[in-house]
């Protein structure tokens, strides 16, 4: 029974973690970039939906509105202002402009909100499912977070699918130049990503900063790398890589936290990160690329 | 003569593509020869495979009388196959010295301690080295060009270039891959003399993958004629210029 | 006589000549400067730092810049070898009083200890490439940190004492050189400039030596081509091997002289940020120049030092610069001004082929 409980609360901080990886994964499957500012976005949203709910007073769908609206305009604005100079530049000056925009929305975040920690108020629910006449407690939240993460992906995976936007976008990560032969507006579909990205993250902010209710100008950074990490696992580019990638990342952390150890945890969850790609060097779901000769 | 290149029912499929098949060629000490064939023939593949960029699926290829399967594609240069490539791959951001540098390192050994500190032995290799570059460099016409980047060369230049490098690993058989391409009448002139010099130079047997065609019936003592894949003809410029079967699969049916 | 001169200073080897002046040079100024006049307290207190980053950020160089691999977890080796020189120093201490040798032999073992996990992380280095790789050397980065924050290593009478996760030691009388995440404590502060400045001087040296040999061509030309190297039998494991190994292992020194310079030091410190702070000053200087590192890193290093009065802004202000310097250095308008004036400066010989 506790297995079971580590299990799913493992799964709710996998899909997370899988939410905040779609973002990583789908910027770098067509802008070829690594977002190092994503991590960060997630906290800004934090910070909007709780200054909506506590200083404002807003209901809580107002807040989550509010939280990916604002999310949504700043990955927008940080991609036009910062990244759209940058497209024929080398991938590592793109990096480094990543991580100034991380550095940005850190210390902007402590400028203007400060630097102490803030309680994350209570906004969707702090109820439980007991199960097993009390044996298994599953909170409300978990089972929200991981209903989240499976509507999101298969949302996605439709919206990629079907929408014209979506064959756009997978047109634009297998060949920008000859997708912009084909009528596609590049600009366009790289915002677009971008945007649904940055909403992502804000939806993951709120549900990351619910389970740990402690909100700082860092608090993106660690996910951020988690996430990442995820993304690369399952094969960074790779949509149902991300998924899988992140909820797996998140049940082995848990499980190592509860019977390891936790501060043996970060050092175990790389370490597997490091076999896999060992054995599969795109990750789980990633393509092999070939190299024409 | 003795034969330095033996393929025997070399063949290679991309997933149920099969891209060439049955393939049988010999290449004698000291002979260039012509692989030519339409586009898409599979020529370029079949250098692939020489070189071991590619796995065969079928066949083998002895080099000297030896197997090359187990190889990989280092292996296979230090063997004594070198190659240039179509689309030209050179170390851009090397000068074109360097470029050529590159290509002794096998010749000349010498430990990371004695690169470290400055050893004789160090010093009297990186000597040869500069004095052989400086050679094959001269030979290729690149001597006044020996210290800039190697991207900023002239397209003809990198070409030529790329077949020193290739020639600075000492070969037994060196591969070249369309290497008048982009040259104008008088380049290719001077390139075809190029090869000749130096095949008697390094005492080497050449294959070579081309499309101008007096190029190759002027320098080719025999030629090899692929298409989809397969061996169409073979023999001496006279014999292929007038096979049947090769002006067909040129001007199509 | 004049041979030599001309040797040094001929087109090849300019650049070579030109970091070793430019850093004797430094030296001398400061030095100067320290016995002359009263110089802040602050301004002597990064000079050390300051002589570990120069070399963190040329060994990061050969990695990324050289060899053509991005590497997120320089400060992996960096913790490597500053703890490992702490240990060594702690228990030498007794033995060897001279704090010159000690310091020595402190980072000759971090220099040592780091190489070989150079050498480990090398085996996932071969066989990944891009951004696989770069997050593989993230993921080391940060188990190495999560690692370090376990240990709990000391000694006493009864000899050394080592526990990991949880700290069981009770030491008799003893000291303790590793306390988990409270890190190193009580640190004999043996560092100094001088030893910063021969730690880069060496630092100049192995990087020159090596890309100008064999050794450095292929390592160039397997960043450059993967393919046409291979195809002129170049080992692409060996190579990379060799460039991570060495890297590492400068990196080691680094970490070393940083770690000698403080009583107390945690292994929080190396964290990604710290990684990524030393690719930034990679970056700056540019890929592959030796002396751009040497400047950016100074400048980089104490610019937000010397920011410190604006307190809160500094970090604002860095990541202003960060962004808007990317943005300077890659717009297609700035190149073209630039390409202009160097060659109305500078005219270009013309090679005719």
């Amino acid at each position: 029974m506790t297995f079971l409980t580590y299990l799913i609360s493992g799964l709710a901080l996998g899909s997370v973690y899988a939410i905040i990886a779609l973002g990583y994964t789908m910027v770098y499957g067509i802008a070829k970039m690594l977002n190092f500012a994503h991590g960060d976005i997630i906290m800004v949203g934090g910070y909007a939906a709780f200054f909506a709910f506590s200083k404002f007073g807003m209901p809580a769908p107002v807040c989550i509105l509010a939280a990916i609206i604002i999310c949504t305009i700043l990955g927008v604005i940080i991609e036009r202002l910062a990244y759209k100079p940058l497209r024929q530049a080398s991938s590592l000056s793109v990096l480094i402009t990543a991580i100034g925009v991380s550095y940005f929305l850190q210390n902007g975040a402590q400028l203007l909100f400060g630097s102490d920690t803030k309680i994350f108020p209570v906004m969707l629910t702090d109820g439980s499912l007991k199960l097993f006449g009390g044996q298994l407690v599953i909170s409300y939240l978990t089972l929200i977070t991981i209903a989240t993460c499976l509507l999101i992906m298969v949302g996605l995976t439709l919206f990629i699918n079907k929408t014209k936007i979506g064959k756009a976008m997978r047109a634009c990560a297998e060949d920008k130049g000859a997708a912009q032969l084909m009528g596609i507006n590049i600009d366009t579909t790289i915002s677009i990503t971008f945007a649904i990205g940055s909403g992502l993250a804000a939806i993951a902010a709120i549900l990351l900063c619910s389970t740990y209710p402690s909100l700082s100008p860092t608090l993106g950074s660690m996910p951020g790398i988690k996430a990442f990490t995820a993304a690369v696992f399952g094969g960074i580019g790779s949509i149902p890589g991300a998924l899988l990638g992140g909820l797996l990342l998140g049940v082995i952390e848990n499980l190592t936290k509860a019977y390891i150890s936790t501060q043996l945890s970060d050092a175990i969850v790389f370490t597997v990160l490091i076999v896999v790609l060992l054995i599969k060097p795109t990750g789980l779901l990633g393509k092999k690329e070939n190299v024409k000769v | 003569m003795s034969i330095v290149l033996q393929v025997k029912n070399l063949g290679i499929d991309f997933g149920g593509l099969t891209a060439v098949n049955n393939l049988n060629m010999e290449i004698e000490e000291n002979e260039i020869v012509g692989l030519i064939g339409p586009n898409g023939a599979g020529k370029t593949t079949v250098f692939n495979m020489l070189t071991k960029v590619y796995d065969p699926s079928r066949g083998t290829i002895l080099l000297d009388g030896k197997d090359i399967a187990k190889m990989t594609t280092e292996e296979v240069n230090k063997a004594g196959i070198a190659r240039t490539f179509q689309n030209i791959r050179l170390f851009g951001k090397l000068s074109v010295i360097d470029n050529v540098k590159t290509g002794m390192n096998n010749h000349h050994a010498y430990s990371v301690l004695d690169a470290l500190l400055h050893t004789g032995k160090r010093r009297e290799h990186e000597k040869q080295i500069e004095e052989k570059a400086e050679e094959l460099l001269k030979i290729f016409n690149l001597h006044d060009a020996k210290d800039i980047e190697a991207d900023s060369l002239p397209y003809g230049a990198q070409r030529r270039l790329e077949i020193a490098r290739a020639l600075a690993t000492e070969p037994k058989l060196l591969l070249l891959d369309e290497p008048a391409a982009g040259m104008n009448p008088q380049e290719t002139e001077e390139l075809m003399n190029t090869i000749r010099f130096v095949r008697d130079k390094f005492n080497i047997s050449i294959l070579l993958i081309e499309h101008d065609m007096s190029l190759v019936m002027n320098i080719c003592e025999r030629i090899y004629v692929l298409n989809y894949g397969m061996l169409l003809a073979k023999g001496n410029p006279d014999e292929i210029k007038n096979n049947e079967k090769v002006i067909k699969a040129y001007l199509g049916d | 006589m004049k041979n030599i001169l001309t040797n040094l200073f001929n087109k090849k080897n300019r650049g070579r000549t030109l970091s070793f002046i430019i850093v004797i040079l430094a030296y001398a100024g400061i030095e100067i400067l320290t016995h002359s006049v009263r110089v802040s307290r602050l301004f002597t207190s990064l000079l050390v730092p300051t002589c570990c980053y120069i070399v963190l950020a040329l060994s990061l160089n050969l990695v990324v810049g050289f060899s053509g691999e991005l590497s997120l977890g320089h400060a992996g080796f960096m913790a490597i070898g500053a703890f490992t020189a702490v240990c060594v120093s702690g228990l030498i201490g007794s033995v060897i009083v001279n704090d010159i040798l000690r310091l020595i032999i402190s980072i000759i073992a971090g220099c040592v200890v780091s190489g070989i996990f150079g050498l480990i992380i090398s085996v996932p280095v071969l066989k990944l490439s891009g951004d696989y790789l770069a997050i593989v050397t993230l993921a080391f980065g940060q188990i190495i940190k999560s690692l370090i924050n376990n240990i709990f290593f000391g000694y006493d009478a009864n000899g050394l004492q080592f526990s990991f996760v949880n700290n069981s030691l009770e030491l008799q009388n003893g000291k303790m050189l590793l306390s988990g995440p409270m890190g190193a404590t009580d640190t004999a502060k043996i560092s100094n400039f001088t030893a910063g400045i021969i730690l880069i001087l060496i630092t100049l040296y192995v990087i020159y030596s090596l890309i100008d040999s064999k050794y450095g061509r292929t390592i160039m030309a397997a960043r450059d081509n993967r393919i046409a190297a291979e195809s002129i039998g170049v080992n692409i494991s060996k190579t990379k091997t060799l460039a991570f190994v060495i890297s590492a292992s400068l990196a080691g020194a680094a970490g070393a002289l940083y770690a000698l310079n403080y009583s107390t030091l945690q292994p929080s410190k190396f964290d990604f940020n710290t990684s990524i702070l030393v690719l930034v000053y990679v970056v700056f200087g540019g890929l592959g120049n030796i002396n751009g590192t040497m400047i950016s890193t100074t400048v980089l290093y104490i610019l937000p030092e010397l920011l410190r009065s604006l307190r809160d802004y500094r970090m604002l202000i860095y990541a202003v610069v960060l962004i808007v310097v990317m943005q300077v250095t890659n717009s297609a308008r700035v190149r073209e001004l630039v390409n202009r004036i160097s060659s109305k400066v500078f005219k270009k010989r013309e090679v005719r082929l």
